[in-house]
């Protein structure tokens, strides 16, 4: 007790200015923090129609189970849903699994290959009696978590390449990579978006399209490779010369060099910042909505035209947010373990 | 090529400097090296810091490239062929001054790299010759470490075990005890004694003049990119011809 009064003042009364902000802030924290519990769990709707969520003050969170299939699916057939549900749910398996890294073995490439056309296949369909769903119907979260992880997984070994490549001596490789990396990170991905969707087909034979959500697909791709390539550039910087000149003086050749020597260390340098580009490509996979893919946010949005539930737009974002936040948080939270683990070795 | 390779095999002679010459830009580093080494050949270079004895140990495998003359080793001459270039630097094996071990991989691990990828040892035997070699420098109890763990000698030692599981037939080294605190000189030094006992040839650059006496069969003096004197070990010190020999060895006799 004497200590935790002992803590109060040296933290938080130390000296005039600390003690009147200590009292502004918990006056602001008065007023604020018992009308939002209030709003939240006190006076909520858990699971009500919209009707009865007008009637009541409180939030109504009968939004989200009233919703949730349009949701997480959007037009996907509601019989088929299971479909990408259980893709879903082995993606979301395979990367608990791949937390551990004693479990990262050469069959576990595999399973990744495998796991992500599959995932492909089980939403498309069309194979093994499943019946057919366009890719215009792929909707929700599934479609937002096929673009990113889809995105991310491609992005990464392009963005090596790329940043291998920057630093080649062949000039002409050099100057292709230079003028690649530059050019993508000079225009915002909205752009790259618009130009994959309504500028690249005008370059097409007449007849031929090519799947809209692939064309965004690699966008994506193409725009994070870009970033990654230039975080790699700065790992590469950060080895020694002596490693380069020790692994050519046991006769490795520059790919096992690279491989072996060089990429292992340098990419472990680079986790923190590439992790920072991958949970903002993630995010950024919401900006599809602009050339009418309904990823998870659009959904959100078509739901909320429902005229039962107008007006409870801030409950369903707080839901999404949270899904947001879940898989970003996810994602910083297994590169702070592998660092960790990585940093017993180095 | 398999001619050369004969001949070199019945003369005798491993390394063979012709009239070579090296820029860095417009600074001739090295200035009409000749020098023949023979199998079994210890040779100690000496000189000041500056006069071009890494950069000449370098060409022999290649880490820098000559401009004019001739570099063969084992047969082999050292071009801009990328294949024979590879195969160079796995017939010679070299020792830095740092110690440069690859710090993500264990000591095993380090050691295992360059006989599973280049020379395609299968890992357990890899392994085993790993081992070996561990024994030998006197550290096979560190195997399981990371180079992080280890000392700057028992480092230096992992990287001459390093270079010897490749089956070198050559052996360079950069000054590998300079780099080193006083104390732990020694261990590297008896190290490479033993190498120079079983017939190991070496080209030690370095001045550790005890060292230079008891295994050297020849003492190389550079200065100004040129090889300026080369004697016995013996006649060497004892006798240095060259003035600049004479002041180098006054200045590190003191
Ligand atoms: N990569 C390089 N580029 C330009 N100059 C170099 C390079 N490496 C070495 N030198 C220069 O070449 C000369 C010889 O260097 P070095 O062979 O390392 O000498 P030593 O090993 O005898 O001390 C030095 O003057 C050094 O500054
Ligand atoms: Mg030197």
């Amino acid at each position: 007790m004497i200590s935790l009064i002992g803590w109060v003042k040296a933290n938080l009364f130390n000296g005039v200015f600390n003690s009147i902000l200590t009292l502004v802030t918990l006056y602001l924290l008065w007023k604020s923090v018992p009308p939002l519990m209030r709003w939240a769990f006190v006076e909520s709707l858990w699971l009500s129609t919209g009707q009865e969520c007008h009637a009541a003050g409180g939030a109504c969170w009968s939004i989200i189970p009233g919703n949730i299939r349009f949701m997480l699916f959007g037009f996907y057939p509601a019989d088929q849903q299971w479909r990408p549900l259980a893709a879903m749910a082995f993606l979301i398996g395979l990367l608990f699994y791949r937390r551990d890294r004693r479990h990262w073995k050469k069959f576990l490439a595999y399973a990744w290959i495998v796991g992500l056309f599959g995932m492909g296949l089980r939403m498309r369909g069309g194979l093994l009696g499943l019946t057919p769903v366009e890719s215009t119907q792929w909707c929700g979260l599934p479609l937002t978590l096929v673009l990113s992880v889809f995105g991310l997984t491609a992005a990464y070994p392009l963005g090596v390449v790329l940043a291998l490549g920057r630093r080649s001596k062949m000039p002409a490789i050099k100057t292709l990579c230079i003028i690649y990396i530059e050019m993508i990170r000079g225009v915002p991905l909205i752009s790259l978006l618009f130009m994959s969707s309504v500028v690249f087909p005008l370059f097409l034979p007449e007849g031929i399209t090519v799947n809209k959500i692939l064309r965004a697909q690699v966008a994506i791709i193409l725009f994070t490779a870009a970033y990654i390539a230039e975080v790699v550039r700065g790992g590469l910087q950060g080895i020694s010369r002596g490693q380069y000149e020790a692994a050519e003086s046991l006769g490795l050749n520059y790919y096992l060099t690279m491989r072996l020597i060089v990429l292992p260390q340098a990419l472990k340098i680079v986790i923190p910042p590439s992790v920072s580009i991958l949970i903002s490509a993630f995010k950024d996979t919401s900006l599809v909505v602009i050339i009418a893919l309904f990823d998870l946010l659009r959904t959100t949005q078509t739901a909320l035209n429902d005229p039962q539930w107008m007006g409870f737009s801030a409950e369903a974002y707080i839901f999404i947010a949270l899904i947001y936040f879940l898989c970003c948080y996810f994602m910083s939270n297994y590169s702070r373990r592998l660092e960790k683990e990585l940093d017993r070795i180095l | 090529m398999t001619s050369k390779k004969e001949e070199s095999a019945t003369t005798g002679i491993i390394i063979e400097i012709i009239g070579m010459h090296k820029w860095f830009g417009d600074f001739h580093v090295l200035k009409d090296i000749n020098l023949n080494v023979r199998r079994q050949e210890r040779i100690v270079i000496c000189g000041p810091s500056g006069s071009g004895k890494s950069t000449l140990i370098r060409c022999i495998n290649r880490l820098e490239e000559h401009q004019r003359g001739r570099i063969i080793v084992d047969g082999i001459e050292s071009t801009n062929d990328l294949k024979n270039m590879e195969k160079t630097r796995a017939e010679v094996g070299m020792v830095f001054q740092h110690f440069i071990l690859f710090p993500h991989l264990t000591i095993l691990e380090n050691l295992t790299l360059g006989p599973i990828w280049v020379r395609q040892v299968p890992k357990a035997k890899a392994e085993e010759t790993a081992i070996y070699f561990l024994e030998k420098v006197h550290i096979a109890e560190q195997a399981l470490k990371y180079p992080g763990q280890l000392s700057g000698g028992q480092q230096q030692r992992v990287a001459i075990a390093r270079s010897l599981c490749m089956r070198p037939n050559v052996m360079l080294f950069d000054e590998p005890t300079s780099a080193l605190d006083p104390e732990m000189v020694k261990e590297v030094l008896d190290v490479m004694i033993d190498l120079a006992e079983e017939g190991m040839t070496m080209i030690v650059v370095s001045h550790e003049m005890g060292f230079a006496k008891s295994v050297a069969h020849r003492v190389l003096f550079m200065d100004f990119g040129q090889i300026l004197e080369e004697n016995t070990p013996q006649e060497f010190f004892e006798n240095p011809q060259h003035e600049r020999t004479q002041l180098f060895l006054s200045q590190i006799l003191h």
